[in-house]
């Protein structure tokens, strides 16, 4: 599992490669909570070459998501991957995070 | 009387075959030239204990009185193994099994799968069976052994009678032969195997009238009478108990394999990085002591279904508790969010987890162990399912090429007996060309090399020692192809070189060894009750190449895991000329036997050496030649031309067998 992140003007995009699993999932809040201090709360995590997520993964998102709205900003995730579509349908948390088709789409409306 | 006389010989070769091999070891090696003299004295021993283990075999040699009747509710099985044969040949045995005469079903069983055998054996009524749906491409297929395998979950006689595609059964083979069983430890009854197809004197050595009559007999009298993979009545029963046993070693083995590699694979998983991860290091205390108290219920003797059971549960416990662990705190973050957002928008509710969620991100699939892909292969093989086989019960021994020996073999390990009845009852059709016959022979010699390096006869412990002898017997057989070698080099070096591997060809070696051989030859007639065995006797020293070759290829293959480049063996005529590039190592040693013989008498003539030496060797070599001379008849043989068949041949070929 690798992460990256990039910042542009009005957002952060954190990218994750592989498998969001138990072992990943602390590394991405690790990485998430680095942008967040770092100034930038608007944050996406871009999962278009995450092909598994388990729940410590999904439990990670939502720790993220919690951490940018306290930093006042917000957490979106973009390129959804068969398996984590399902996870996150299956949960119900498709309810909280909206999938969107890309990164720049995450933040497009505002 | 016939035993008493085997008998009397028997013993006279042993005595006057252990004073003259006694003798070659302790006064008569040439130091001097070891390196073909200890070769020499090694082959002289091995020959001498064969001819003693076909001695024991003939000790108690059994001619048996024909069974009771059967009990007449006795269902049968009628099995016509197929894998690449042309549809008439089998039709014909199929149809011909169709008409035994006692109630059975006939089945062909097609490892071929051509829709074409299905038709043909349905428009006329047989049953046809092909490899089901477990045996997916990935599973090991164990050719004749995994067809008979699967069929044999398919149907329900009590009783299998086992054909191969080209063996004609007679109507009455059933009723001649499923009497035996009335002894309820009877598991099988072998009857001989008779080719039509194979002229009087026989070149390709097709017909083996000692095996199917005194070696058979022999091993009879030692309740260890060969299952030879065809035209035999197995016991259902007996062969479902095969099975379970094989079933439960090879499940109690995996699983101790499994948690052998577990302990392995947590020590390297808790060293990785990942194991600084408290949630990762709490899921491995939880399958440590799980796999933990598995091995000490395993040396308790509980069963393995509970053991592998309890260890999947209590892994599979630990991961939902993982799993709801990480949605509970997931949750608590949802209500914080919501809190915050309360302030702003006023929004009523909080999403909360599906309830199902927690089974479903417990599965297998998606479980977080899965970050753990060593552990959790581990895991999966603590099972009691057999993930590694097309099916759990494997009746017949799958650890051979030649199914056959290594289950007859385990039948008497678990006390079970076996009769020869010794009446042909079946006409089969033998390889009418070098090239197919090489290759049988070839394969019944590695299959019987794999049972000795796989399953040792001599190790053994359930069975009796006359047992474990007789399978042993038969293995030493295929050794010959090593001392063939020296039998052939040894005159040569002496011919050519002048180097005598015996300190000096005097009366001391005539008055040992003349005896031996004398008696030695007296023993195959007596025993045999005067059956052509020569030609017996030439295959085994001409074959030396494919001997060799069956005893190198399959121990690469048992312990290197090399694959046998194993052939069925076709039994249609393969076409082209004559194939001489198949004995070129014969051809070779004939050549070389020939300069041999030149250079001798060359030698003898410009007084280089002793008469009565070269003399001796000459008769080796000429003797040697003869032998190989059958390989010449074999590859010009151009396939069997019937004679005009007259209405006596079969009453001829009954006469002859009984």
């Amino acid at each position: 599992m690798q992460f990256s992140y990039e910042v542009n003007d009005s957002y952060a995009e954190v990218k994750s490669v592989g498998r969001l699993n138990m072992v990943a999932a602390p590394k991405l809040r690790e990485v998430v909570a680095e942008v967040v201090a770092g100034g930038s709360s608007r944050v996406v995590v871009n999962l278009a070459e995450t092909d598994f997520m388990d729940s410590s993964g999904l439990g990670a998102l939502i720790g993220c998501l919690k951490a940018a709205r306290q930093a006042g900003g917000d957490l979106r995730i973009a390129g959804v991957q068969p398996q984590v579509k399902m996870v996150l349908e299956l949960t119900n948390m498709d309810r909280v995070l909206t999938a969107y088709p890309s990164a720049e789409a995450a933040f497009g409306d505002d | 009387m016939t035993r008493f006389w085997t008998r009397l010989i028997v013993v006279l070769t042993v005595i006057l075959g252990v004073n003259y091999v006694a003798w070659r070891w302790m006064a008569s090696l040439n130091w001097e030239a070891w390196w073909i003299a200890v070769p020499l004295v090694i082959a002289e021993t091995y020959s001498l204990i064969d001819v003693m283990l076909f001695g024991l075999t003939v000790w108690n040699i059994k001619f048996r009185k024909p069974p009771p009747p059967p009990p007449a509710d006795a269902t049968v099985d009628v099995f016509i193994t197929t894998y690449n044969e042309p549809l008439d040949l089998v039709m014909t045995t199929a149809l011909a099994a169709k008409e035994i005469r006692w109630p059975h079903s006939t089945w062909i069983l097609d490892d071929g799968d051509r829709p074409e055998m299905r038709e043909l054996a349905e428009s006329n009524g047989i049953g046809y069976v092909t490899r089901g749906a477990d045996w997916t491409p990935d599973m090991p297929r164990h050719a004749k052994a995994g067809n008979l395998n699967n069929a044999l979950m398919l149907t329900s006689g009590e009783y299998l009678l086992i054909l191969d595609a080209d063996q004609i059964p007679e109507p009455d083979i059933l009723d001649k032969t499923l009497g035996y069983f009335n002894d309820d430890k009877v598991a099988l009854v072998q009857t001989p195997q008779y080719f039509i197809n194979v002229p009087a004197d026989d070149p390709l050595g097709s017909q083996a009238p000692l095996f199917y009559g005194p070696i058979q007999q022999g091993k009879d009298g030692w309740n260890a009478a060969f299952f030879c993979g065809s035209n035999a009545i197995l016991r259902r029963e007996a062969l479902m108990q095969l099975g379970l046993v094989g079933y439960v070693k090879a499940t109690e083995k995996s699983v101790r394999r499994a948690l052998a590699a577990s302990r392995t694979a947590i020590k390297k998983a808790r060293r990785s990085p990942e194991a600084e991860n408290p949630l990762v290091e709490q899921m491995l205390n939880e399958v440590e002591a799980a796999t933990e108290s598995a091995q000490k219920e395993l040396e308790a003797g509980a069963s393995l279904s509970e053991i592998t059971y309890r260890v999947r549960r209590q892994v599979d416990d630990a991961v939902r508790t993982l799993v709801a662990a990480d949605f509970s705190a997931l949750q608590s973050d949802l209500e914080e969010i919501a809190a915050m957002e309360l302030a702003h928008v006023g929004e009523s509710g909080v999403t909360t987890v599906a309830t199902d969620a927690v089974d479903r991100m417990s599965g297998r699939d998606w479980s977080p162990l899965g970050a753990l892909e060593s552990v959790h292969a581990v895991l999966d093989a603590i099972s009691v399912e057999r993930t590694d086989e097309a099916q759990p019960i494997m009746p017949l021994a799958t650890i051979s090429v030649t199914e056959d020996m290594a289950t007859a073999m385990r039948l008497h390990g678990l006390g079970w007996k076996s009769v020869y009845h010794h009446e042909i009852l079946a006409n089969g059709l033998a390889p009418e060309d070098i090239k197919t016959m090489l290759t049988q022979r070839l394969r019944w010699a590695q299959g019987t090399m794999q049972v000795l390096l796989r399953e040792n006869p001599l190790v053994q412990r359930r069975l009796t020692w006359g047992q474990r002898l007789m399978y042993f017997s038969t293995m030493w057989t295929y050794l010959s192809g090593f001392a063939a070698v020296v039998y052939f080099a040894a005159p040569i070096i002496y011919l050519t070189l002048g180097i005598l591997p015996v300190n000096s060809i005097s009366s001391d070696f005539f008055i040992r060894f003349i005896p031996f051989m004398v008696v030695n030859q007296l023993l195959f007639l007596v025993a045999g009750h005067g059956i052509p065995t020569w030609r017996g006797q030439q295959y085994s020293l001409a074959l030396f190449p494919t001997w060799i070759k069956a005893c190198t290829t399959a121990a690469r293959n048992v312990w290197f895991g090399r694959p046998l480049g194993f052939a069925v063996t076709p039994k249609a005529r393969q076409s082209g000329g004559p194939s001489w590039s198949l004995i070129r190592p014969q051809i070779i040693v004939a050549v070389l036997l020939a300069v041999a013989l030149v250079v001798g008498l060359i030698r003898l003539l410009a007084g280089m050496s002793e008469p009565l030496g070269t003399l001796v060797n000459v008769a080796w070599v000429a003797f040697d030649l003869v032998v190989l001379s059958v390989l010449v008849k074999a590859v010009l043989y151009k396939g069997f031309v019937p004679e005009v068949v007259g209405p006596e041949r079969p009453e001829e070929r009954n006469a002859d067998a009984v």
